[in-house]
């Protein structure tokens, strides 16, 4: 066994696991952390991505030694105060999920996409989730998502973007 | 799935990796990014007792410039490479080749040097670095360095020259300042190994292609350069026509592999078209 230090959605952990523990595993049974799903054996799928400080991995090939002494955050951290990251609530009001079990990796994954490049064309948004498939969407709602989700970001992270857009509506109707 | 047991040690400098690989012998796996390993680990085709991480070796990550060559360290991530400017200015080759790599969360982990030494002939920075005529510098036993010459790194299927108890610990590529570069990969899906690839860098002059590098993945069991394809495009005008009939001869003597994306016809028949493709957009054409 060996002890590993690792913060996860901003709660920090001290363990004991044995080395072959992987870091999904970790999550999901020594912390309850079953937001974050296993959907392949290959570490294709992307349904298990998480962030290892502030980017994006899939936690089913990470060693949860691998992330002794660094910050892991999992879907389950993404809401802040109750209130839903944009992210997740894009996809919510979007329909950008049927089945769910590649949503908690897409939106992970979509929050990276953003951090890079907060204003993603649609094939930068296809492109950056390249690594993560959802079986029954056809991915239309979940571009469609990410592309609200943009928008809503720039806005708020530029503070004016929503009064110049009312400005720009004041102005058409007047 | 889940590996079987082993130990883990994570060492802080080469020295100490060394050391640990030569206490546990061919018992001892080192470990990189992980992309290629823990896969192998999970599905228990191999099951090292020792997993030695050189994770935490500060030495072995980064890129640094050394006059006419840049150095890339090992430990770099595909993502630090993509996102380095010395890398696109004197290699843009790598840079290109790298960017089709697997998927974003991959080249978070993924490491140059780990991907070098695990030698899938379908892996896609093998080529640019054999084209880009790169020098990989192996640590022994002892700490001794040699250095090996991207021509007599690749030895056959996952085999290179870094041996039981070496580690790779640099790469390091002559400086190509100017050179356009393009990499053609071919895939049916997207997230997919290459069925082939082409690795092209051309310095021009004018119009024409004053010097060209060309390397192939998955056209045989390693990387491989087109060297007789190189001198051909050397006096060409850059056109689709001239090109065309320098690159035809690029598939002979490649032995590619017959699967369920492509025998092998199929394959050498793919290597002229990316290749004339790879090299006019090389070239700016
Ligand atoms: C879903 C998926 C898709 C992928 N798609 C692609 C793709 O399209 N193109 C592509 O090129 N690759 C692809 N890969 C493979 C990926 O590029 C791997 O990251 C890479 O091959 C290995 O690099 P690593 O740092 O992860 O090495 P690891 O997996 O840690 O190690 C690989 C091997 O090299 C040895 N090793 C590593 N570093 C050293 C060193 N410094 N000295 C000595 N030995 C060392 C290890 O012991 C091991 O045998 C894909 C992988 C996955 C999981
Ligand atoms: S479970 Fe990790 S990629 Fe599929
Ligand atoms: S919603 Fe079912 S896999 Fe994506």
């Amino acid at each position: 066994m060996t002890r590993i230090h690792v913060t996860v959605d901003g709660v920090a952990y001290s363990d004991e696991v044995e080395p072959r523990t992987l870091l999904v595993h970790y999550l999901r049974q020594s912390l309850g952390k079953t937001g974050t799903v296993v959907g392949c054996d290959t570490s294709n799928c992307g349904a298990c991505t998480v962030h290892l400080d502030g980017v994006s991995v899939k936690s089913c090939n990470v060693l949860a030694v691998q992330a002794d002494g660094h910050e892991v955050t999992t879907i389950e951290g993404l809401a802040e105060d109750g209130q839903l990251h944009p992210v997740q609530q894009a996809f919510h009001e979007c329909h950008a999920l049927q089945c769910g079990y590649c949503t908690p990796g897409m939106i992970m994954q979509a929050c990276d996409v953003l951090k890079d490049n907060p204003d993603p064309t649609e094939a930068e948004i296809r492109e950056g989730l390249e690594g993560n498939l959802c079986r029954c969407t056809g991915y239309h709602n979940i571009v469609k998502a990410v592309q609200q989700a943009a928008g809503q970001m720039r806005s708020a992270s530029s503070g004016s973007g929503e009064t110049a857009d009312a400005t720009e509506a004041a102005e058409v109707s007047a | 799935m889940i590996p079987a047991s082993f130990d883990y040690v994570a060492p802080t400098t080469v020295d100490e990796a060394l050391a640990a690989l030569a206490e546990h012998g061919d018992d001892a796996k080192v470990l990189a990014g992980g992309q290629s390993l823990l896969p192998i680990l999970r599905m228990r085709l191999n099951a090292p007792g020792v997993v030695v991480d050189l994770g935490r070796i500060p030495d072995l990550q980064g890129v640094c410039d050394d006059g006419d060559h840049i150095v890339i360290g090992a430990m770099t991530t595909y993502a630090a490479v993509l996102a380095d400017d010395l890398v696109s200015t004197h290699a843009s080759l790598l840079s290109k080749a790298v960017a089709t790599v697997a998927d974003p969360q991959i080249r978070h982990r993924g490491t140059l040097g780990g991907a070098l030494v695990h030698a899938d002939p379908a892996g896609d920075v093998g080529a640019p670095v054999l084209a880009l005529g790169a020098e990989l510098v192996v640590a022994g036993p002892g700490g001794q360095t040699r250095t090996v010459t991207a021509d007599d790194f690749f030895e056959d299927l996952f085999t290179t020259a870094v041996g039981e108890g070496e580690l790779l610990t640099q790469i390091r590529i002559p400086k190509h300042t100017g050179w356009g570069a393009h990499y053609e990969k071919f895939v049916r899906v997207s997230h997919q190994w290459s069925i082939v690839a082409v690795a092209a860098t051309v310095r021009s002059e004018g119009g024409t292609i004053a010097e060209a590098r060309v390397g192939l993945t998955n056209m045989g069991s390693t990387p491989l350069r087109a060297v007789s394809v190189e001198n051909a495009l050397v006096g060409q005008p850059a056109t689709d026509e001239a090109i065309r009939a320098a690159v035809a001869s690029v598939a002979d003597g490649t032995n590619p592999p017959s699967d369920l994306n492509g025998d092998s016809d199929y394959r050498r028949h793919l290597a002229t078209v990316l290749t004339r493709r790879a090299v006019l957009a090389a070239a700016g054409a």
